[in-house]
């Protein structure tokens, strides 16, 4: 059935309180039965500056932007001109704002729409304590169709610190703003209720990273705050205690991956999250754990690089160091959740990967996922037997790094726990033997390189390690945030009978080359899609795979997210002529 | 730390490893070495309920060369990784070695946020006043007119590192200063300083027998500190000390009370679905 | 030297604790010759290595002279550090800092007659501050086999040239590990 959707954007400045009003329209529309997602842009002011809440409204789970606005509400009209090329507009699309509430006669964009005026502020001078951008809230509710009760029965959750008086100043705004509204042309997409009855969470993707973490079994996190991964770092501090474990905030990205190290090596499952920047800082370190071969979980939101790069939006270019960033031959695991929903999964099976190959494994979120809030189905219980294998006895000589053994020819070799008697051994950064001596002798490193490729090469990653979707000759090969539009995009194809494949990879490293050439049978046409200038899935991909098919690229560094009809129109001539 | 008592009393010697130390004959560190081991056996703790964590240098070598566990980590991040493991593990007897330019240089802001934190671990220093593992370029410890150092022929010319002095400063615990030729007297200040809580600073003078010779003379210079500016937990008393006395007292020279950090680690919920509360519609 | 934190060094008051301190000593030696044994393996200087060996064991054979010394009587259980010397470091403890990966054996029964001689001045300083007749009988016989010690190693050392100038040159710089 084709997605019943819509997208509105609300701008304001100087304390106008979007991002809260954004929140309240979202929450709203899921107790009403809606799904949706949202997402936020601002100005480099810390507080004050222009705000954008970018919000889709939908009949079934997206994390894909629609192709334009259907509604904009600018509190005041100077606020948009920022966000102009984020809010791409259509000549129905609406445009409200208050023309009172501009400054030194700032006015809209020059851009598409129909512009209609409510005059917010006079509205809310006429309630105490009454906020615009509370007026503005009742009068999109009205608009779309949203029932007002939806709205106040959120006050509760959003508004809580506020206290009792703001509350009702709000109730009050919300309801002129309804009433104001009846004027207004109405968008009726949403009004048949959605899904009452299937259990829905409201989770950002760096909520549901952190509660893949705890999933997985981390009960010790070491981190250095940096945008955009901070909120999943705030939220695990507060929640690890719950279960037993701690948050450390180190005072750099080096003692971070450190201590997460010197955890684990101790017996504790440990994480830390961060962005580009911290991640190169790291890679000397991860280069460590996987020598040494201790598990750890470094999780990447990646942003706009290179560099400090664009700190708030996002990007999908750490693909490279994330792959190649360790200096040495450092065989480990890469991993990246292709949805809000599934940064819960994917980040609780990089544990797992982890913990049970005894290595580094690093987990590519992004801003786009980790900072927007979805409205989407209860993510599945998955519980991998999550286990690192400790050794239950120990001979007279425990040998930590044995090439072979009680662990069979896997590569994994026991390893174990501070306190077990018998156990002791020093693990190294420098190569070794298999008792962990250091060694400068060829055949111990030729032994120990060639232990830790396998163990990671020869396990069996099942199914998780891609998204197969689809039939056809015609395949979109992407990963990461871009699977969003690019599942939109082939939706409506299908819809228009047009069946073409998508392949998200999960698992880039290792390679899958059995895997993906199964995944790529039959294919005759690809097109790669990423969010990356210096096209590093591209190459990644012409590099560790056989690629076999006519090949075409779309690739867009960030700030702006890909929109389906840019997807489809890159498939032109491959695809009948599709009315979007 | 484990109840002493229950403990089986092992000889020094059995805390040592297989492996053969391949420091220079005549090197300070060996007399370190033994120190360790005395240690542990003084205290009785048992050599799997131990872990002795290093960067690099020839210091940092010291786990390879014990019969604990060990973690032998990359240049500078020793104090981190022992913060993780004694915050996840706080059962353990965590110590960490290494040596002035592995502590002091690339590894200075663990050390000042390690004191600050003052996790309940010991951090010994074998300090040479050298990179010795590198083939003797100057250290923070370094004296600013040496001339040796072939990256600095014509001396540092700047201040050198004061360790104890910042250690004090930013929040260490106990702070001692020892010489690696009295391997029984460093032996004993190191059973007090594991046993005391928090972040326990030992800086041992350890002579470089291959770069820096002179050193070999470095015990006869030093002298104990006086017995009434030891010990003392006076921070105003003992910042006195170290600020002027040009690093020849030894002795411990401030037990602190300050807090520790050690989270407590203990579970209030019973199921982790329990999370899922915040999310749910 | 580090002293002995705020203990007072306290007079040795039987001949048992003598006899402990002795033994200590001579087990301490022990320790240290095998060391530097492996030390010189090590690095390849096998003659001074061997030499090293035989010392510990001559100085094995001064255990078992103690231990004879020591029948029937019940000496103090004190660990190693906790024994308290004079000056701080025990005489045998000092051993290893004399040594180089060149040393040749000339060096090595220097080193070996340093300890010994170091023996001699503590057991010396025992006897001047005895208050116990048998201490000061047992530590003047302690003090006399210390000298025989360090005159037979003298007379060992003869066998050996004195390394001349130059002995310690080492044509290859350093070696850089990490």
């Amino acid at each position: 059935m084709k997605l019943q959707a819509l997208s509105i954007a609300l701008t304001g400045s100087g304390g106008s309180g979007v991002m809260t009003t954004g929140s309240l329209l979202l929450e709203a529309a899921a107790k009403a039965g809606w799904y949706g997602f949202m997402s936020r842009s601002a100005g480099p002011q810390i507080r004050g500056g222009e705000a954008a809440a970018v919000i889709r409204l939908s009949s079934e789970p997206t994390e894909s932007p629609d192709d334009s606005f259907d509604l904009v509400l600018a509190i005041d009209p100077d606020s948009m001109t920022r966000f102009a090329t984020e809010i791409p507009l259509r000549a129905d699309s609406l445009i409200i704002s208050d023309a009172e509430a501009g400054r030194r006669g700032g006015c809209l964009p020059d851009v598409p729409g129909q512009v209609l005026d409510l005059p917010m502020k006079k509205l809310a001078k006429t309630i105490e304590g009454g906020r615009p951008n509370m007026i503005a809230l009742g009068a999109i509710a009205r608009v779309i169709g949203l029932p007002e009760a939806s709205i106040y029965s959120v006050f509760e959750k959003i508004l809580k610190s506020k206290g009792p008086d703001v509350i009702e100043a709000s109730r009050a705004c919300v309801q002129a703003g309804f009433n104001a509204g009846a004027g207004l042309p109405v968008i009726e997409r949403l009004t048949a209720a959605a899904d009452l009855d299937t259990e829905r969470w409201s989770i950002t993707g760096n909520e549901a990273a952190g509660l893949g973490a705890i999933r997985g079994g981390i009960r010790f996190v070491a981190a250095y705050p940096i945008t955009p991964a901070t909120e999943l770092l705030e939220w695990l501090a507060a929640s690890l205690p719950r279960v037993g474990g701690v948050l450390v905030q180190a005072e750099d990205e080096l003692a971070s991956i450190n201590q997460v190290i010197g955890a684990s090596f101790g017996g504790t499952p440990a994480l830390t999250a961060t962005s580009g920047p911290g991640l190169a800082l790291m890679t000397e370190s991860i280069g460590l754990a996987v020598c040494a071969e201790v598990p750890a979980v470094i999780l990447d939101v990646m942003r706009c690089g290179p560099s400090t790069g664009i700190a708030t939006k996002s990007e999908q270019s750490d693909l490279n160091i994330a792959l190649n960033g360790l200096h040495g031959d450092a065989p480990h695991l890469v991993l990246a959740p292709t949805s809000i929903t599934d940064c819960v999964f994917t980040t609780q099976w990089a544990v797992h990967l982890a913990e049970s190959l005894q290595t580094a494994a690093i987990v590519l979120s992004d801003q786009s996922l980790g900072q927007a809030r979805a409205i989407v189905k209860r993510p599945p219980d998955i519980s991998f037997l999550t286990r690192r294998l400790v050794p239950e006895s120990f001979e007279e000589t425990y040998y930590r790094y044995a090439v072979s053994g009680s662990g069979g020819d896997s590569g994994v070799s026991p390893m174990s726990i501070p306190g077990q008697a018998g156990g002791q051994y020093t693990a190294d950064g420098l190569e070794h033997n298999v008792a962990g001596a250091p060694s400068s002798m060829p055949e111990d490193h030729y032994a120990q390189l060639e232990k830790r490729e396998r163990k990671i090469n020869e396990f069996e990653y099942g199914q998780h390690w891609a998204d197969l979707e689809g039939t056809g000759t015609t395949a979109v090969i992407t990963w990461g945030s871009a699977t969003g539009p690019v599942r939109e995009a082939l939706s409506r194809l299908r819809e228009q009978g047009e069946d073409i494949r998508l392949i998200s990879l999960r698992l880039l490293a290792p390679e899958r080359p059995l895997e993906m050439a199964a995944a790529l049978e039959g294919i005759k046409r690809l097109l790669v899609v990423e969010q990356s200038h210096s096209r590093q899935f591209y190459r990644y991909l012409r590099a560790a795979y056989d690629l076999n098919a006519e090949t075409r690229l779309f690739n867009r560094p960030g700030p702006l997210p890909f929109r389906p009809n840019e997807i489809i129109q890159q498939l032109a001539g491959w695809v009948g002529e599709v009315t979007t | 730390m484990n109840d002493e008592t229950l403990n089986v009393q092992l000889q020094p010697k059995q805390y040592k490893s297989a492996v053969k130390p391949v420091w220079c004959p005549g090197c300070g560190d060996f007399g370190v070495l033994g120190s360790i081991t005395k240690a542990l056996a003084g205290l009785k703790v048992q050599p799997e309920n131990a872990a002795i964590i290093s960067g690099i240098g020839c210091s940092s070598r010291m786990p390879t060369y014990l019969s604990t566990y060990g973690f032998h980590g990359v240049h500078g991040r020793a104090l981190a990784l022992a913060t993780g493991l004694k915050t996840a593990r706080p059962d353990l007897t965590v110590i960490a070695t290494g040596g002035d330019g592995d502590g002091f240089s690339i590894g200075g802001n663990h050390f000042l946020h390690t004191c600050r934190r003052n996790p309940d671990m010991t951090y010994i220093v074998m300090d040479n006043q050298v990179y010795g593992m590198t083939k003797g370029q100057a250290s923070p410890t370094t004296e600013p007119n040496w001339q040796r150092g072939k990256l600095t022929p014509a001396g540092t010319g700047i201040n050198p590192f004061q360790p104890l002095a910042i250690a004090l400063a930013s929040g260490a615990n106990f702070i001692a200063r020892c010489s690696s030729s009295d391997s029984n007297g460093t032996a004993r200040i190191l059973m007090q300083a594991i046993r005391h809580p928090g972040f326990s600073m030992v800086q041992v003078l350890s002579p470089c027998v291959t770069f820096r010779p002179e050193q070999r003379e470095w015990k006869n210079m030093l002298i104990a500190a006086p017995v009434a500016m030891q010990a003392t937990s006076d921070p105003a008393e003992a910042a006195r000390l170290l600020l002027t006395d040009e690093g020849i007292y030894t002795g411990i020279l401030y037990v602190g009370e300050r807090p520790v950090y050690q989270p407590k680690l203990e579970s209030s919920i019973d199921d982790i679905a329990e999370f899922e509360e915040e999310f749910r519609i | 030297m580090t002293d002995n934190s705020n203990d007072p060094v306290r007079t040795i008051g039987s001949t048992e604790e003598l006899l402990a301190y002795s033994l200590a000593m001579e087990s301490e030696a022990v320790d240290r010759f095998n060391d530097l044994a492996e030390q010189m393996e090590v690095h390849h200087n096998y003659e001074v290595a061997d030499l090293f060996r035989k010392l510990a064991k001559i100085e094995g054979l001064h255990i078992d002279n103690v231990n004879r010394a020591a029948e029937g009587k019940q000496l103090p259980n004190l660990l190693a550090w906790e024994y308290q010397w004079q000056g701080g470091e025990s005489p045998e403890g000092g051993l290893m800092e004399e040594a180089h990966y060149l040393m040749q054996p000339w060096h090595a029964i220097e080193l070996a007659m340093h300890g010994e001689m170091r023996a001699a001045a503590f057991y010396r300083h025992v006897a001047e501050t005895a208050v116990d007749d048998n201490v000061l009988k047992m530590a003047l016989e302690l003090v006399a086999e210390e000298d025989e010690h360090v005159a037979l190693l003298q007379k060992w050392q003869k066998r050996f040239p004195k390394p001349a100038e130059g002995w310690d040159e080492d044509l290859d710089p350093p070696a850089m590990l990490e």
